[in-house]
């Protein structure tokens, strides 16, 4: 037995720092390379030079798409912050027969893809939706008389729906975690509802609330399908942008400019997203 | 109704549980169960419980896991709602009053303090739900850390203290506010054993400071109820089996489960009960017959157990001091300062204990017991479990 112990361990063939490489070959053909690309493409076709930056995030076309992916991805997080926290409160602390189902629920939205809840938004609020529809028949009006769903809002209420789920997970998840016992004995001293979610809840949902809050933020930057399947008139964001630019129009290099601009605002958020997360993850550790 | 079943065995004694306290009826509340039930579906896990805890006194309901002493002390705090009966505050009807509107301080054994609080901020946690002004609170929050020995730990948060001192942060943020009613649940099962001994010298103390406060102590260790309560409850099975002052209890248990479960006992199964002087009564056991209280006044004639403490036996090697009963050794165990000696007497395993003998029996030796009449109690036996 003891020397079957000692033969144990097989010789090393190679370091064990070789293996990294297969990782890093994906990484630099799959992403690096694209990227190192797209970042040569926006530098011009010829010498590399900063004019076509200069020249693209100087026009009144990219600030209003930056205006509207900001504007959109602020208030899209807001929503789906807001909506999350309310949703997980209740699911997890109100006492309700299907709690359990409405759960599970959270994760089938979680799978499906972004454009179908757009596509369902569109049979529901608009011009030929039900309630469109309804409302037009009911009141014999010759318009449709709700049109939120074009324009910003609509794109905004999209987003909150589809990725509010994305902040509810690990909120659901941090509320299983916090002591009952807590919330009891809060409530012996007191304390009312609304001063338990305050001062007992909120703060052990804060980091799980920064983590979803900044998936969200990721994702409704770079959101696509979503704002292309509404089709709202004059809502341009970065994402469709780069494609109308690339598809529509051949301008290669402009779309190459936001598109790296859109990747520099993906990795500065991401960045931030680390730096939050290590400091509830660290310093704050024992928070939940 | 099992309230009244258990206040008829009750021993006089105990029995005016409601007016030995009145005179402690200071500025402290009574709790009160009326006829309470709690039901969940087609479960019924507290049965038409009744129980008065008078101002200023410390109650201990104890029992086996899911006797319903927990839910007992959580309809009290509003966690449970009961499906009949009322609760009472003081006169306060608050058997469908939300929890924070109830003026209770409660105490678990998890501690469940808050994580992201400091101490300080723990304490003071009850005083702001209440909308005390800043300087009460500047005032309250020393003086109560003060109270549980943990004045210079205020700016620390709670991962930072040990589970004896966590606990008494939280004793310390329950009293906090000045409640009515203090419930504490389980309090000291989270401790080891002599940080739990220490902390029950500092609840009795802490009880003295404050001698009005009334408070409902639910546990499964008889001797936190015996060191502590004025009164204890013992519950089987959603039901209050057996109620008293906490001496007479241990003293003259009222039936089997409780002789059984407020302190070892031996219960010998005797018959044939004879009148004697006083309260004294005569019982045959095996072939002997051997005196004992009639506290509890059992029918003449009848059959009953004669409850004896391992602590009243005295040893002698042979039977000629009266109440003997003569056995075989099956066992001895020195524990440094007693000997446990158990053996076999009339068909039943007696244990009995001694001070350290300098020449213990044997294993197999025959030997022979006596006690004092006036220590040991006749008991009836359960009608309901026995």
């Amino acid at each position: 037995m003891a020397e079957a112990a000692i033969a144990g361990p097989a010789p090393r063939t190679a370091p064990q720092s070789l293996w990294v490489v297969p990782p890093l070959l994906v990484l630099a053909v799959l992403f690096l390379y694209p990227l190192a690309l797209i970042a040569r493409a926006s530098l011009g076709e010829e010498a590399p030079s900063f004019a076509a930056f200069e020249q693209v995030l100087k026009s009144g076309q990219f600030i209003d798409g930056l205006y509207h992916t900001v504007v959109i991805a602020i208030s899209a997080t807001a929503g789906c912050l807001v909506l999350g926290f309310i949703l997980a409160l209740v699911i997890a602390f109100v006492p309700f027969p299907g709690a359990r189902l409405a759960s599970r629920l959270i994760d089938t939205v979680i799978a499906l893809p972004t454009f179908l809840v757009t596509l369902a938004f569109t049979f529901i609020y608009g011009s030929a939706g039900i309630i469109n529809e309804t409302l037009m028949h009911v009141l014999g009006l010759e318009l449709p008389p709700i049109n939120f769903l074009y324009s910003q809002w609509g794109v905004i209420l999209a987003e909150v729906t589809v990725y509010t789920p994305f902040v509810m997970r690990p909120l659901l998840a941090t509320f299983s975690l916090i002591d009952q016992a807590q919330i009891e004995v809060a409530s012996s001293l007191g304390a009312r509802p609304a001063r338990i979610v305050r001062r007992i809840i909120l703060p052990a949902a804060l980091p799980a609330l920064v983590a979803g809050g900044s998936l969200c933020l990721l994702l409704t930057v770079n959101e696509f399908g979503i704002v292309l399947f509404i089709g709202a008139k004059d809502v341009i964001t970065l994402p469709l942008l780069i494609y109308s630019k690339a598809i529509q129009e051949f301008d290669y290099t402009t779309a190459c400019v936001i598109a790296v601009v859109n990747v520099v605002l993906s990795l500065g958020l991401y960045t931030l997203y680390r730096i939050v997360v290590a400091h509830f993850g660290g310093k704050s550790a024992g928070v939940v | 109704m099992a309230e009244a079943t258990v206040m008829e065995r009750m021993p006089a004694s105990s029995k005016p549980v409601v007016a030995s306290a009145s005179a402690a009826a200071a500025s402290g509340s009574r709790i009160g169960f009326e006829d309470v039930s709690v039901t969940y579906g087609s479960l019924t896990v507290l049965h038409s419980f009744t129980l008065t805890v008078n101002p200023g006194e410390i109650v201990a309901l104890i029992g086996p896991s899911g006797s319903g002493k927990t839910t007992a002390l959580r309809a009290v705090a509003g966690f449970v709602k009961p499906s009949s009966g009322r609760i009472l505050i003081g006169d306060r009807d608050v058997t469908y009053l939300a929890p924070y509107d109830r003026k209770i301080g409660m105490v678990v054994q998890n501690y469940a303090l808050f994580p992201h609080m400091r101490v300080d901020e723990n304490v003071a946690f009850g005083l702001r739900a209440h909308g005390a002004a800043e300087d009460v609170i500047r005032k309250r929050v020393p003086e109560c850390l003060a109270m549980v020995g943990m004045a210079a730990y205020g700016k620390r948060y709670p991962r930072e203290l040990s589970g004896g001192q966590q606990q008494r942060v939280a004793i310390a943020r329950a009293l906090a506010p000045r409640p009515q009613v203090l419930l504490l649940d389980e309090p000291l099962s989270a401790l080891d054993a002599q940080i739990r001994r220490s902390m029950l010298d500092e609840l009795a103390k802490l009880h003295r400071d404050l001698p009005n406060l009334t408070v409902l102590y639910v546990t499964h260790d008889q001797t936190e109820a015996l060191t502590l309560a004025n009164h204890i409850g013992i519950m089987r099975d959603g039901r209050l089996q057996a109620f008293g002052g906490a001496q007479s209890l241990f003293r003259h248990p009222p039936n089997r489960f409780a002789a059984e479960f407020l302190g070892r006992a031996n219960l010998l199964p005797a018959s044939d009960l004879q009148p004697g002087e006083g309260d004294r009564a005569h019982v045959r056991f095996g072939g002997t017959v051997l005196s004992a209280r009639n506290h509890h006044r059992l029918p003449k004639g009848s059959d009953c157990l004669v409850c004896v403490r391992p602590h009243d036996f005295r040893f002698t090697r042979t039977a000629t001091e009266p109440n003997s009963i003569g056995g075989t050794v099956v066992s001895v165990q020195w524990q440094g300062d007693v000997h446990n000696i158990t053996f076999e007497a009339g068909g039943q395993t007696v244990r009995m204990t001694s001070t350290p003998m300098a020449s213990p029996p044997a294993i197999g030796e025959a030997i022979a017991v006596h006690f004092d009449p006036d220590e040991v109690t006749l008991v009836p036996e359960d009608a309901r479990h026995g």
